[in-house]
């Protein structure tokens, strides 16, 4: 492989994480809330192709996102009532929708099918493109790539250094010393929850209008995206920077994938297509198999030096999710 | 108001009426006419014996695999994993019945054969997923998730790499069986098989059974409520987790050998169908009971068979079945949701 091959692969593993990216950060900041919100994968699907035939019908790129975004808050404000109002189990309300958005966005989307819309043009930033391979990995790309390079430092600037990002940790931490504190915690998680889902549910127009443009139904190869950002998720250890890293690693792995495959006429094309699956799993083992009790039994069989090593190696992986994760929170309990 | 069983019974309709009104009203949206889909569906299901029959072939493995989901969610597991197991029961029975196709043993054995090797398959395929979640902490979600890309991909490999059909690989599948290989069905015309349904509805009385009239299952339910508690009462908790994964996977195993010996006799890439997410919704549609887990699965059987015209008559897509059937376990859940909701305000109102 050239070494500009090499360079506009990279910059493509780069855009191709932009959706990633706005599902992990907005699923980050709803699970930060206290919130799991499992429908990811039926949303992004629905507000793709909502999305594309919002574009498609108004010949407005800005108001094909502006449907994703509510298409994502109001599947989000499903979950928030269901879960928060009405406290029945995160997981089953999110499956389901999960499942219905699915099956909805065929439906919908059936008339469009295969058809030519807009798409994003390329965005080149005067001057710094043309700055050689640095130019071409960051600043020739279109602007939701932008948006998503600037989301991952807004998302951690809120987080960790705001008042109101403090708070927001101690909904998904505590929610009784934050109740304690003053917060409503009910009405904040509502908010967290549908802001997560808007940022999270631009993910589908993003695909459908600039990573994969268009909408072909069952074979747009979107199905299966949800799950891996909420599996970026956890491996993000509910951290931006890391969940960022989960996001472009994920990428890199599907790229690397494609490119290999000439390579190794040996390996049949559909293990590596899905090598990242099993290399999910694994990092998820590696992220939480620190808390597992018999590993920590077997480790204390180990020589202390040894055993130091390996548990700091494990504590570096680890994530533990929000204390209050996907638990109803009542004020007269 | 109190929470009788007429009351449950109202939320019940409710639900059906408002998820109706909501697909309806979607339907209208696109432009087309909700009256003639909804009839559509109805003649796709049961307008003609032969399309009847196809109801009751598609309800087989819906039931088998709620028969499994039941028990892991009893003891509060999402089994998500079970399409895999569903795959992974028909690769093994597609690996025993080639093993011993060309061998003296009588057709019956082989086939029997078959369905135990599915069995492996899917109890194999599930205890991972079990090891993943009990040791390595992997949510089976997840972990399920993962596994389920994993077995298709096997699939695929499989028909297309050491599989193939003599010739070109294609999407059809493997090579066919010869036909005394298939399952026996009623007569020469139809397809409905006698042996699986028996199986289906012996799984779904099994867990009936072991659920509602049994330690094991009262020990499932203690796990499922409260591990740590179950856990301190005596009842070792991972084992049971394990032991219910292992069933679940057998009944998935099950559905998957059912889908090549006597469905499609051979292995086809979406072997599985996406029967395994549809047993999730009917098993938390009938709120985990095994007694109207039989009924819910043949009217989701029923939607399912009966929208596969729908694109060729009406031109809409099939996912109409997946709507108004995700609506319905939507509307369950708000239903439930709410009703706890007026209780539990009168209760402190008195």
């Amino acid at each position: 492989m050239t070494g500009d091959a090499l360079l506009y692969g990279l910059s493509g593993v780069l855009s191709a994480s932009a959706p990633l990216l706005f599902g992990v950060i907005g699923e980050t900041i709803t699970e930060k809330a206290g919130v799991s919100n499992l429908a990811m994968n039926g949303m992004i699907l629905l507000s793709a192709m909502g999305g594309f035939a919002a574009s498609l019908a108004t010949g407005s790129l800005a108001l094909g996102f502006l449907a994703g975004a509510a298409i994502g808050a109001a599947v989000a404000a499903v979950v928030a009532f269901t879960s928060i109002t009405l406290k029945q189990s995160q997981v089953a309300v999110g499956y389901v929708l999960a499942m219905l958005c699915r099956d909805l966005a065929y439906f919908l989307g059936n008339p469009i099918m295969g058809m030519n819309g807009p798409r994003l043009n390329l965005l080149p930033i005067p001057g710094l493109s043309t700055i050689p391979v640095v130019g071409t990995l960051l600043f020739r790309h279109d602007v939701v790539t932008y948006a998503s390079f600037l989301l991952i430092f807004a998302a951690w600037f809120y987080m960790e250094r705001t008042r109101p990002g403090i708070m927001l940790r101690g909904l998904g931490e505590n929610p009784r010393a934050a109740y304690v504190r003053g917060a409503n915690v009910g009405r904040q998680r509502y908010l967290y929850t549908i802001a997560g889902g808007a940022i999270a549910g631009l993910a589908g127009p993003i695909y459908s209008l600039s990573v994969k443009a268009g909408w072909k139904g069952t074979i747009s190869g979107l199905d299966g995206i949800g799950w891996i950002i909420l599996a970026i998720t956890i491996f993000g250890g509910w951290k931006p920077f890391r969940a960022a890293l989960g996001a472009y690693f994920f990428s890199l792995l599907q790229w690397l994938g494609l490119v290999l495959q000439p390579l190794m006429p040996n390996v049949p094309s559909q293990v590596l297509q899905v090598a990242p699956f099993p290399l999910m799993i694994l990092t998820l083992l590696l992220v939480n198999v620190g808390n597992a009790e018999w590993l920590e039994r077997s480790l204390a069989r180990l020589p202390e030096a040894i055993r130091r090593d390996i548990a700091k190696a494990l504590a570096a992986m680890n994530a533990t999710p929000p204390a209050a994760l996907g638990l109803p929170f009542d004020e007269d309990d | 108001m109190r929470d009788a069983k007429s009351t449950r019974l109202i939320f019940g309709a409710g639900s059906v009426v408002l998820a109706l009104a909501l697909t309806t009203a979607i339907i209208a949206l696109t432009g087309n006419d909700p009256i003639a889909a909804y009839f559509n569906i109805a003649q796709g299901a049961v307008g003609s014996p032969n399309v009847a029959a196809n109801v009751v072939v598609s309800w087989v493995p819906l039931l088998l695999v709620v028969s499994g989901v039941l028990f892991t969610f009893t003891v509060g597991l999402w089994n998500i994993g079970i399409e895999g197991q569903i795959t992974l029961g028909a690769i093994f029975a597609t690996w025993a019945m080639r093993l011993l196709q060309d061998s003296a043993m009588a057709p019956g054995w082989i086939i029997a054969a078959a369905v135990a090797a599915g069995i492996l398959g899917g109890v194999l395929w599930a205890l991972l997923a079990g090891a993943l979640k009990t040791f390595g902490g992997v949510n089976e979600i997840f972990g399920g998730l993962g596994l389920n890309f994993v077995a298709t991909a096997l699939n695929l490999w499989l028909i297309f790499g050491p599989w193939k059909r003599p010739g070109v690989a294609s999407m059809s599948g493997t090579l066919p069986f010869a036909e005394k290989l298939w399952m026996p069905t009623l007569s020469q015309q139809s397809r409905l098989a006698p042996v699986p349904l028996g199986l289906a509805l012996a799984a779904i009385a099994i867990a009936f059974m072991l659920l509602k009239g049994t330690y094991f299952g009262l020990r499932l339910k203690a796990v499922g409520k409260n591990p740590t508690s179950a856990y301190r009462l005596g009842i070792p908790t991972w084992q049971h987790m394990m032991l219910s994964f292992a069933l679940c996977g057998a009944f998935a195993g099950i559905a998957g050998a059912v889908q090549v010996t006597s469905v499609y006799h051979r292995l086809i890439p979406s072997i599985s169908s996406g029967y395994g997410y549809t047993g999730l919704m009917v098993a938390m549609l009938v709120n985990f009971s095994p007694a109207a887990a039989a009924p819910v699965a043949l009217f989701f059987a029923a939607l399912n068979v009966g929208a596969i015209q729908l694109p060729i008559v009406l031109k809409l897509d099939s996912s109409l079945a997946g709507v108004i059937q995700g609506f319905l376990v939507l509307f369950v859940l708000v239903g439930n949701g709410v009703r706890t909701r007026l209780l539990a305000r009168r209760k402190g109102a008195l």
